[in-house]
């Protein structure tokens, strides 16, 4: 008997407690927080979407060759005697056109290990982690500052001064005839 | 309001049929659309914001402002939905199920007094109507339970049966108690009796004189409670969900129903929550009696008063549904064999007990 108007106590008295603790709750401010209006501010080293600043850019290739996943791809041109290309921020010639900078953030395994050799502080980490596409092909990031049309021009200007440059060489060193060898091997055989 | 309407519409039409007829209809319809389906949508919507803010979330707030529109919004998809009947269900039980179900708790409506003025029928037996009519929704569920052919509808079914059943002893044995003090079945007596201010509610000992009053207070308080949590596992709610428990049933005996039958299920779900609450009221707390005497009286404009105790009607029977959603979201669901325990050994001995104490007191 003393057991059962025991459990009846328990019963009702524990209902009280925790309808005491949720109507505290009904007032509490809640902690949702609005994700695509409000974002949580990101931890100061976080690691998301790279970046790179293409006119601190000197073509390196320090980053791609840290890379462990392979996935920046850079193509250079040296530049031809003249051609101004400016400098970087922290004062360094910049001597090559920098006519590819694709990065493929779909393989980006965002170990940082691009952003520690950059001798310019030109590739770094953003905070931006919202980039999904629909189509593979658009994580590809291209940052090179050239077009298709400028990067061939600066191509041909360069085999252009090259060939100047060895028909110059030819010009000086007089050419010896060339021996026709392959000829008289295939004959041999 | 019966008799005053069909003399409006005889004087006007000069039919009597037609007259009766009309009023008969619009007084059928008239809870549905001014009380139930607003009530209803702003139910669901609440309770949706309740449990939020209790868990410290949001909510709904994209549809409308903060959301307001969220069950408008939900009501127009589920019209919209498919209405799928499994190949192998008893099509034509399937198919009253829902009905049967909202007609139970539609019908409780009709004996429920929300003012002076607006109630459906006057009844001398209007409790014990209730009662008996709410019982239908036992055969709904079970019906649809079964009809569904599915083992998760038929499980939950048969609990919502079996609990239905079980908790009906101690409401009928609490409402039996006020009854016995009263001396009437109709709520609208019932209500009657209660008027004036707060400390004549049957809660603080009815409308008894001096000494009696004081002595009812603690069992009418006892019987309050008891009462409530019967009317809980009555209209399935948590923490009495067992026959619809998602964790374990899928969703109980509803589980096969899709779009407007599954929303009547919802409706009437909602309906019944409002149904117990206004019982609860118009037995315990004074029904549509204002606490502190009316505004009419004191403005000597009577029009106003049924307007008045509808509100006082709304306001308690709404206090009581959401004091079930604040349960919902504080308990955690109860086994079978507790919830057969907490009826059979506590609260019907104790209802009996009540019962006597207070039968005994009415008699002093």
């Amino acid at each position: 008997m003393k057991q059962y108007l025991k459990n009846t106590w328990e019963g009702l008295y524990t209902v009280i407690v925790g309808m005491k603790i949720t109507f505290k709750h009904l007032f509490t401010p809640s902690v949702t927080i609005q994700y695509p209006e409000v974002k949580i501010p990101l931890p100061e080293r976080s690691r998301n979407r790279l970046y790179v600043n293409i006119d601190d850019c000197i073509g390196c290739d320090q980053c791609a060759r840290a890379c462990p996943v392979g996935c920046i791809e850079i193509e250079t041109v040296k530049s031809v005697p003249g051609e101004d290309l400016g400098k970087t921020s922290n004062d360094k010639k910049k001597a090559l056109w920098v006519t590819k900078f694709d990065i493929d953030i779909a393989k980006c395994c965002f170990c940082s290990l691009c952003v520690y050799p950059c001798p310019t502080e030109c590739i770094k980490m953003t905070d931006i982690y919202e980039y999904s596409e629909f189509e593979r092909n658009n994580l590809v990031y291209s940052f090179s500052a050239l077009t298709k049309e400028e990067a061939g021009e600066k191509k041909l200007n360069l085999e252009k001064f090259n060939a100047e440059k060895e028909a110059a060489k030819m010009k000086q060193a007089a050419p010896e005839p060339e021996k026709k060898q392959d000829k008289n091997e295939k004959e041999s055989e | 309001m019966y008799e005053y309407l069909v003399n409006i519409l005889f004087s006007v039409t000069g039919n009597q049929f037609l007259a009766q007829a009309s009023v008969m209809i619009l007084i059928a319809a008239l809870p549905l659309f001014v009380v139930i389906l607003p009530y209803a949508l702003a139910a669901v919507l609440a309770e949706r914001k309740v449990s939020a803010f209790m868990q410290d979330r949001i909510g709904p707030n994209r549809t409308g402002y903060r959301g307001l529109f969220q069950t408008l919004a939900d009501i127009l998809k589920l019209i919209q939905k498919e209405d799928i009947i499994n190949s192998e269900a008893d099509k034509k039980l399937f198919n009253i199920s829902p009905l049967l179900v909202f007609a139970g708790s539609y019908a409780a409506f009709a004996a429920i007094p929300f003012s002076g003025m607006f109630i459906g029928t006057n009844a001398e037996v209007g409790i014990f109507f209730i009662l008996a009519i709410s019982s239908l929704v036992v055969a709904g569920i079970l019906m649809g339970g079964w009809a569904s052919n599915n083992k998760y509808s038929l499980l939950g079914a048969m609990r919502s049966a079996a609990q239905i059943i079980s908790y009906e002893i101690p409401t009928a044995l609490v409402i039996l108690s006020i009854v016995m003090l009263t001396g009437t079945l109709s709520l609208n007596t019932i209500s009657e009796l209660q008027t004036a201010y707060f400390w004549n509610w049957n809660i603080f000992g009815g409308a008894a004189e001096g000494f009696k009053q004081f002595i009812l207070i603690p069992f009418m308080i006892a019987g309050f409670i008891i009462l409530y949590i019967s009317t809980l596992a009555e209209v399935n709610r948590v923490p009495f969900d067992i026959p619809e428990a998602e964790s374990e049933l899928v969703s109980g005996f509803h589980t096969e129903y899709s779009g407007m039958k599954f929303a009547m299920f919802f409706l009437a779900e909602y309906a019944n929550m409002f149904a117990v609450s206004a019982i609860i009221a118009t037995v315990f707390f004074g029904g549509y009696q204002s606490p502190f005497g009316y505004l009419g009286n004191t403005l000597n404009f009577p029009l106003l008063i049924p307007f008045e105790q509808f509100f006082w009607f709304m306001i308690k029977g709404l206090f009581f549904v959401f004091v079930q959603m604040w349960l919902r979201w504080t308990l955690p669901r109860l086994r079978v064999d507790q919830l057969m325990t907490v009826c059979w050994k506590y609260l019907i001995p104790y209802a009996f007990i009540n019962l006597i104490i207070i039968g005994i007191i009415s008699l002093l």
